[in-house]
């Protein structure tokens, strides 16, 4: 590809190619941080400015009151992910970062669902419940909202069980990992 | 006391004996505690030059820069500056004036969100939440700025916050559980170092900035004169190793000597020093010095194989290793002989391939010429030099010879336009008994000349030296070789006249158009007493050679 300060065409197939898809594993980071203002923007901005994409995001409170536990997961090949976790532990407000290691590692996600169910078909959402060991939390005259929690691959599949019969919407938290074993994570 | 006094406490405990900025509303406080505390402030013209100010006063006195701006536009006006200073690692501490807390997020007057327009270029920012957190967060800012990989930190305060009675106790140490930058080097990669540089047939020494921020020029020197190891500097890294020297082999990237380029692309090992691969260093990536093995040395372990990978990485202060790599290394005691060959190469290179360029045979002055003129009338070199950006940066870089660090100041990375007037000011402030000079263009000058009128305020004597061939020079050599020579908006006009202007700022101007006496006559500009500007005329349409070109190989350098 040409330089920039050259006058040689760029085609748009080219700049697509250079700017591809990444393709890489998932990765599970977990970051331990301070519980100061503008920390959460460092870090969206950071992995904004190098380029990734975050697929989801989710900050909550430790046991330690000065602390904030951020589970990023981002889909990465393995060299800039690297980069990036270095480029993490420049920030000042960044105590601990993990990658974690899918096997050395539990990770789960909670999700909501809202499905039009009738009573003709309510009978057939709470076994699809049961099989999954949701819980439906509210019923309403057509519809249910049902809470799922466990793995996303888990939650993946039953949404899309429920989804025929007639998803009306959906909220989905980020993973939230932590480590195996006695370290920490 | 109030909070603005507890800062003015914590400036002179940091040892700050000077600052640049400008007040404005949501700073009346911190000015008014400035009134008295005794600190010198040297009141700017725009904040961008205070800001680039700071810079210079840092970069030539290792010290840290301070600089002051009002909220709102004051301090978007330090945006460049902050930029300018995050991509060359210079440490500074900027401190903003904010609207009061009951304005904040409401678009008040003067209202900008200072915290979130610099978050991606600062090293770190605090936003004042309490008034009682003032004097540890100025020391944890002044101790972020200069340690590690240096970088500028920035403290917005809410006005209302600062104007708060607060019971002042010096801060003792400063506590910062996540931020523990690694300055030890690791031993076994240190003696691996060593090992692999004993061995290697066709070694070059590539330093960097970091070298002159580490304070560890002599440590270079050193390793060098073990056994003669060829070196080349960056841009940044001009004056860590003494030039001329036998073993200088000129600056290396797009515009360096053939023979700094060359010897990168044969080398067999690659040691780099406080340097991070810019593009204007490798040029086409993939093609970067192919038989080369690479040891890096870097304070900063996000710079260890993020362009090139590097075999040998050793993360540390580079004046700590260093210094341990020469002892490592004499141990070793590696064998000159084994360079012979290598020397013979590079001096090939050297004879067949000298930095040159036609001198006019008429009076004219040719650029290269007047940095020729500007090493003789500073007698050597014995000065300060800062320059802007542009074709006569790297005339300088490669004409002028330095043999000191911190007397050559630069904006590397960022580029920055209208950085060198300003930044000699700093440079001039930190270092009042070297000559200080900057030589600019007459694109660059304009873009922050009204720093002329400070420098003869404060008698700050900075001498201007403008190549001016009446072009934005860089853009036209590129529109010239890459673009069919179809120059678009690039030529600067006869306007305005330097010398008149020079006057009008309350400096000295001298116009010089003739080579024929040159020297003498840079010499008598100099010898005048307080800021001289010099406008001297130069061929309008000459280009920097040698080049890689862009995306291109070090080895397809063309000129």
């Amino acid at each position: 590809m040409g330089d920039p300060g050259t006058k040689e065409l760029l085609s748009l197939a080219d700049l697509e190619a250079a700017s591809g898809v990444r393709t890489g594993r998932k990765h599970v980071l977990s970051i331990l941080v301070e519980n100061k203002p503008g920390v959460l923007t460092r870090i969206a901005g950071l992995f904004a400015r190098r380029g990734f994409n975050i697929d989801t995001l989710v900050v909550g409170p430790t046991d330690d009151d000065s602390l904030s536990r951020i589970t990023l997961t981002v889909d990465g090949a393995m060299h800039p992910i690297d980069q990036v976790t270095k480029q993490l532990h420049k920030l000042v407000n960044v105590l601990k970062i993990r990658d974690l290691e899918p096997d050395e590692a539990v990770a789960r996600e909670m999700a909501l669902f809202k499905i039009s169910a009738d009573a003709a078909a309510r009978g057939e959402i709470m076994q699809v419940v049961e099989i999954f060991r949701a819980k439906i939390i509210d019923v309403q005259r057509r519809t249910v909202i049902v809470e799922v929690t466990g793995t996303h691959d888990k939650v993946e599949a039953f949404e899309r069980t429920v989804r025929p019969f007639g998803m009306v919407e959906m909220a989905r938290t980020g993973e939230i990992a932590l480590s195996r074993g006695r370290g920490e994570t | 006391m109030r909070a603005v006094d507890a800062i003015m406490e914590c400036l002179k405990a940091e040892g700050v004996d000077v600052v640049f900025g400008y007040p404005g509303g949501a700073n009346l406080p911190t000015y008014d505690a400035m009134y008295d505390s005794g600190i010198r402030h040297i009141l700017v013209r725009h904040e961008a030059g205070g800001g680039h100010a700071a810079e210079g006063y840092a970069k030539a006195s290792g010290k840290v820069g301070v600089c002051f701006a009002t909220s709102g536009p004051g301090a978007t006006n330090i945006v460049t500056p902050l930029t300018d200073a995050m991509m060359d690692s210079v440490p500074l501490v900027f401190f903003t004036g904010q609207v009061r807390t009951d304005l904040l997020g409401t678009d008040g007057f003067q209202e900008a969100d200072t915290f979130g327009i610099t978050m991606p270029i600062v090293k770190h920012s605090f936003m004042i939440q309490h008034p009682t957190e003032i004097p540890r967060v100025v020391h944890e800012a002044f101790h972020i700025a200069r340690t590690g990989r240096p970088g500028p930190v920035l403290i917005d305060m809410p006005t209302d916050l600062t104007r708060v009675e607060i019971d002042y106790q010096p801060v003792g140490d400063v506590r910062l559980p996540g931020y523990q930058p690694t300055t030890e080097g690791n031993q076994k990669q240190i003696r691996l170092a060593a090992k692999a540089m004993a061995n290697a047939r066709r070694p070059v020494l590539y330093a960097g900035g970091g070298v002159i921020n580490a304070n560890a020029s002599s440590e270079l020197t050193e390793l060098a004169l073990v056994d003669g190891l060829p070196v080349t500097c960056t841009l940044m890294g001009l004056g860590a190793f003494p030039a001329p020297h036998g073993q200088w082999l000129g600056m290396l990237g797009m515009h360096g000597t053939r023979t700094a380029n060359y010897a990168m692309d044969e080398a067999d090992l690659i040691v780099a020093v406080g340097a991070r691969f810019d593009d204007r260093i490798t040029g086409k990536l993939s093609e970067f010095a192919p038989r080369a093995k690479f040891i890096h040395i870097d304070i900063d372990p996000a710079e260890i194989s993020k362009n090139v990978p590097a075999h040998i990485p050793i993360v540390g202060d580079a004046r700590n290793i260093l210094g341990r790599l020469v002892t490592e290394y004499r141990g070793l005691r590696p064998e000159p002989a084994r360079l012979a060959e290598w020397w013979e190469r590079i001096e090939q290179w050297r004879v067949q391939h000298p930095l040159r360029y036609e001198d006019s045979t008429d009076t004219e002055i040719k650029p290269q010429y007047l940095v020729q003129a500007l090493f003789e009338a500073t007698s050597g070199g014995e000065c300060i030099l800062a320059t802007d950006i542009g074709q006569h940066q790297m005339w300088a870089a490669q004409y002028f010879h330095f043999d000191k660090p911190r007397r050559w100041i630069q904006s590397g990375g960022l580029g920055t336009m209208g950085f060198g007037l300003p930044a000699a000011m700093g440079a001039a402030v930190a270092q009042p008994d070297l000559l200080t000079v900057v030589l600019s263009g007459d694109g660059s000058i304009q873009m922050n000349m009204q720093e002329l009128s400070t420098l003869a305020t404060y008698g700050i004597p900075v001498k201007v030296v403008i190549m001016n061939n009446g072009y934005l020079g860089m853009v036209r050599q590129w529109q010239e070789l890459f673009w069919d020579r179809r120059y678009s908006a690039v030529e600067m006009s006869e306007w305005p006249d330097f010398v008149k202007l020079a006057e009008a700022m309350g400096c000295h101007g001298v116009r010089l158009t003739d080579k024929t006496n040159l020297v003498d006559d840079l010499r008598a500009a100099f010898a005048v007493d307080g800021p001289v500007v010099v406008d001297a005329r130069v061929t309008r349409e000459e280009s920097v050679y040698p080049m890689i070109a862009p995306g291109q190989a070090a080895r397809n350098m063309v000129g």
